[in-house]
């Protein structure tokens, strides 16, 4: 059991938002999917105020060791996600965490308070990875106008609030820090490396032109910036990027996250997030004979006799 | 028709391979698998060397429908067209395979009493051949028109049944009809417009075949291919616009889509 935000999560891994579609992956598995969901809680993907359609495609670019994606979060919008999606969420029976995104604060607060209000949503991710109308720069790659935001929209919910970090910026354990000042209650990182393909002709591969590079070539990045907030805030982190194994997630836990989310790997193994918690499990049970895990910053207690994934 | 898959990807057996023409044809042991629905696709990686090539691709599995299903093995067909199909093509019996599937849905049969015709082109084959296979066994009629690059490549209609008639087609006229798989397809549907089109293979074939068959007010059902991460809804990656509006994610809701749903198919 690992409590994160007094939530009580069985594994101490995530799905990073938009990288598993637990509704479409019944349909795919059947209730097979419910016997051993991968993860402790599930990430929804990121929810705007009105449905979008998503970028055109190409929306996919295979790279050394990852992808690029510019799949643009296609979404229902607010009112789908809360009529469609969230009945069939509940079912999945672990804790719900909703990732919205807006592009003024006023947006965000909407989308927090209709949140609030349903019992169904554990905590609250704001992907503030979209750019800010007055500035043209992304949201939280600028202190500044992420502590706006999270000033906005703190009063409105009682749910732990989390911010998922953007990796395209200068420093993001500064970022960290203003959310942590306007009261925020964790951090996630990494997202997505802004990146791009051409192809053979030299024009863009992808519809939307750029779009976010994720997988193993991210993950020494996510590490040294994971750790990099950790030195700076002393909110839990989820950290992610590039994971694929138990010695991943150990890495990031040492480097100071509570929760680590799997993302791209679950497009290569669908259970990803059973087999990574089974490695990490016999590592930590390897490790110092202890159940708690490794270094400084770990705040995951591992009970390893708790057989909850039986 | 949507058989669910286990969860997860599992490693099986590779239980050999063989040349049919200029294709692949891989035979894979899956004693845990249920039996897939004709026009289901897999997605495959090898268990080994996946990622060391070229580019360090291929990274991402790739999605293969099955050509053929039967007592606890699948097999594929496919030709080297990058590093992931290269890959595939290396393996011989002994080695091992990441499988997750059966993924999206099937063909649905056609109405009492109408005639099937299955149109395809090239690494189309394999979900034609598999639901030639079904519809033979039933009471439906069925008969195949297959275009292909030359008769070396044609040498793949040999995967359809036999027991369905076929007609060939090749772009350079060594075998068969020389032209276009849809001018084979238009002769069928002038003695038989009644019929039901079951279509898979490359973009432009698959789209002269949904232009044909809106222009004659045919039904028909397409097999779709767009590149894929996961196959399984969760990346949102493989989309085709659709007439209702928007798109619609080829793994999940697809492969197969019913062709009044597509205004034309994308080049890639
Ligand atoms: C449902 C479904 C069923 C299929 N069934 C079959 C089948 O039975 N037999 C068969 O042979 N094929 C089948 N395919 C197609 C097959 O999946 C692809 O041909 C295969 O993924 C190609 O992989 P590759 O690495 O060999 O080639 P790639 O290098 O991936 O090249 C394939 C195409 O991808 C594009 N591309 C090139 N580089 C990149 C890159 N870095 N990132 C993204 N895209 C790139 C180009 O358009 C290129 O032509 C199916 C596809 C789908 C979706
Ligand atoms: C296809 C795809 C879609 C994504 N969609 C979202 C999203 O909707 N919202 C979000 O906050 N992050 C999104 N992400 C970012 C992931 O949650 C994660 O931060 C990132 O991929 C790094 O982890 P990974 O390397 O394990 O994939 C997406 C990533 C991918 C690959
Ligand atoms: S391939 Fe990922 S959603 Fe279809």
């Amino acid at each position: 059991m690992v409590d994160f935000c007094a939530i009580t999560l069985k594994r101490p891994i995530v799905n990073g938002s938009g990288t598993f579609d637990a509704i479409a992956a019944r349909r795919a598995f059947g209730v097979a999917l419910l016997r051993d969901f991968p993860f402790g809680a599930f990430v929804s993907k990121t929810i705007t105020l009105s449905p979008r359609e998503g970028n055109p495609p190409p929306r996919l670019w295979e790279a050394q060791a990852g992808m690029i994606n510019s799949i643009g979060l296609p979404n229902r919008g607010l009112h789908g996600y809360l009529e469609h999606d969230l009945p069939q969420l509940a079912e999945l029976g672990v804790p719900l965490i909703t990732n919205v995104m807006g592009s003024t604060a006023a947006e965000v607060s909407q989308l927090v308070e209709a949140l609030d209000d349903r019992d169904e949503v554990a905590a609250i991710e704001l992907n503030v990875s979209c750019p800010n109308v007055a500035t043209g720069l992304d949201i939280g790659a600028d202190p500044g106008s992420l502590a706006a935001l999270v000033r906005a929209v703190r009063p409105l919910t009682g749910k732990p609030l989390i911010v998922k970090l953007t990796p395209n910026t200068a420093d993001v354990a500064a970022v960290a820090l203003a959310a942590q000042t306007e009261g925020a209650d964790a951090v996630s990182l990494i997202n997505t490396l802004r990146a791009t393909a051409l192809d053979r002709s030299g024009a863009p591969w992808l519809g939307g032109v750029t779009g976010g590079l994720s997988g193993p070539a991210i993950r020494a990045i996510a590490l040294a910036q994971v750790a990099a907030v950790a030195r700076r805030v002393s909110l839990p982190i989820v950290g992610m990027g590039g994971v694929s194994s138990g010695a991943h997630a150990a890495d990031l836990i040492a480097a100071g996250a509570t929760l680590v989310a799997v993302g791209t790997e679950s497009f290569r193994d669908p259970a990803a997030g059973c087999r990574i918690w089974e490695e990490l499990k016999s590592l930590q049970i390897a490790g110092s004979g202890s159940t708690t895990v490794n270094a400084a910053q770990a705040q995951v207690e591992v009970d390893v006799n708790s057989g909850d994934s039986a | 028709m949507r058989v669910t898959a286990p969860f997860g990807r599992r490693r099986v057996a590779v239980t050999g391979a063989d040349d049919v023409g200029a294709y692949r044809v891989l035979h894979a042991a899956d004693p845990d698998g249920p039996v897939p629905a004709p026009g289901q696709f897999y997605m495959l990686a090898a268990a080994t060397g996946w990622g060391a090539g070229e580019d360090e691709r291929p990274f991402l599995p790739r999605a293969l429908s099955f050509l053929g299903a039967a007592s606890g093995g699948l097999s594929f067909m496919f030709e080297e067209v990058g590093p992931g199909t290269r890959r595939l093509c290396g393996l011989v019996a002994g080695d091992e395979l990441w499988l997750t599937g059966p993924l999206g849905n099937g063909f649905a049969a056609p109405p009492d009493g109408q005639r099937a015709i299955l149109a395809g082109g090239g690494v189309g084959i394999p979900p034609l051949a598999a639901w030639a296979g079904t519809l033979g066994a039933g009471d439906v009629a069925v008969a195949a028109v297959l275009g292909f690059r030359d008769a070396h490549h044609a040498e793949g209609a040999r995967l359809v049944p036999a027991s369905c008639p076929q007609a060939v087609a090749t772009d350079d006229g060594s075998v068969g009809h020389h032209g276009l798989v849809t001018e084979l397809l238009s002769a069928e549907l002038d003695r038989d417009a009644a019929a039901v089109v079951y279509a898979c293979g490359p973009p432009r074939m698959l789209e002269a075949v949904r232009a044909l068959c809106e222009q004659r007010g045919v039904s028909a059902q397409l097999a779709l291919e767009a590149g894929m991460a996961c196959g399984f809804g969760a990346c949102f990656g493989c989309v085709v616009p659709v007439r209702e509006g928007g798109y619609v994610r080829v793994c999940v809701d697809g492969p197969v889509l019913d062709a009044s749903r597509v205004d034309a198919i994308p080049a890639h």
